[in-house]
């Protein structure tokens, strides 16, 4: 399968998904009106990495801005690599936010909290990759 | 005329207006104001946390009046442009922080689950609010436009405050909605 590479936009998030190596990237941010379109590819995309993944799958996330319709769309990413971890690889979520930005660490403790994966909080100085 | 030009910018001034739109919205106009909106926090507020929460509020806000308005409705396929969301929104500097108003129209049907839903989260302290949007996230129904339910709870999660609402009757199937968003600093 090929890899799934998305260039951002000013409300939604640069993608770069790679099946070789197990790199999976959400980067910038996801503020769409229709996130469910957006987020239709990637979760498919997940669906058939998940039939045959590599052992060590990390998906990095690092967005300065989501919007509520995008949260249920980013469980449902992380839900499809509970299903990775579930047949025994190995699944890791880097969470990234910025030193100031309480809210987006909450954000990621959220998740941390209902969804079965590892997850990396990472402090960084600045979120890039949102004004494109 | 001229002078009703100048009685509004005095107004707006007074009031410490950043930004007010009524009209039909589209997605691209969203773009536009969000942008409108960031670039002025820039200029006007410090604290990076504000700018931030300014910014989710109003993005929820005006994908609220997108999303669930009255006069959104379909003819056969094809959307007319009298028919995209129409609203209002205006975004004010106050004593301690910003406010957000918004204004829609909407089905007179859904006042009630509605008035329910923001009573429900003005009554939580923060912490059972947090647990609020936790199990609103994890239970997985999806409303069509994607949020199921947890916009009115980040709003008040980013607000820090009470959200204040009032509902006008319009006609026998509409009602006018205005939300009073506080983000104190």
């Amino acid at each position: 399968m090929s890899a799934l590479i998305l260039e951002g936009s000013p409300k939604t998030p640069t993608v770069n998904f790679d099946p070789e190596t197990g790199f999976l990237e959400l980067r910038g941010r996801s503020i769409p009106e229709n996130s469910i379109d957006f987020y239709k590819p990637l979760i498919d995309w997940l669906d058939k990495y998940g039939r045959s993944p590599q052992p060590k799958t990390a998906l990095h996330v690092q967005l300065e801005y989501f919007n509520t319709s995008s949260s249920k769309c980013i469980l449902d990413l992380f839900k499809k690599l509970e299903g990775v971890r579930a047949t025994g690889n190995e699944v890791t979520v880097l969470w990234h936010y910025e030193a100031d930005d309480e809210d987006m660490l909450e954000a990621g403790e959220d998740y941390a909290g209902i969804i079965n994966i590892p997850f990396k909080m990472i402090q960084i100085e600045e979120v890039d990759g949102g004004e494109q | 005329m001229l002078q009703t030009i100048h009685d509004l910018y005095d107004e707006l001034e007074r009031h410490r207006v950043m930004l007010s739109f009524q009209g039909p919205l589209s997605t691209d106009l969203i773009t536009a104001l969000l942008g409108a909106v960031e670039r002025k926090m820039e200029g006007l507020e410090p604290d990076q946390r504000t700018r931030r929460r300014v910014f989710n509020v109003v993005m929820e806000c005006l994908q609220n009046l997108f999303h669930h308005n009255a006069n959104l409705t379909i003819h056969e396929g094809t959307t007319r442009t009298t028919d995209l969301p129409h609203g209002v929104v205006m975004i004010a500097q106050a004593d301690q922080g910003y406010q957000v108003l918004t204004g829609n129209f909407m089905a007179g049907a859904d006042v009630e689950r509605l008035k329910g839903h923001l009573d429900r989260i003005n009554a939580l302290p923060p912490d059972q609010l947090r647990e609020f949007y936790r199990e609103t996230l994890a239970d997985g129904t999806y409303s069509n436009k994607g949020g199921g339910g947890l916009g009115m709870i980040d709003i008040a999660r980013k607000s820090g405050g009470k959200l204040e609402y009032g509902f006008v009757p319009y006609d026998k199937d509409k009602a006018f909605f205005s939300l009073n968003v506080n983000v104190t600093n």
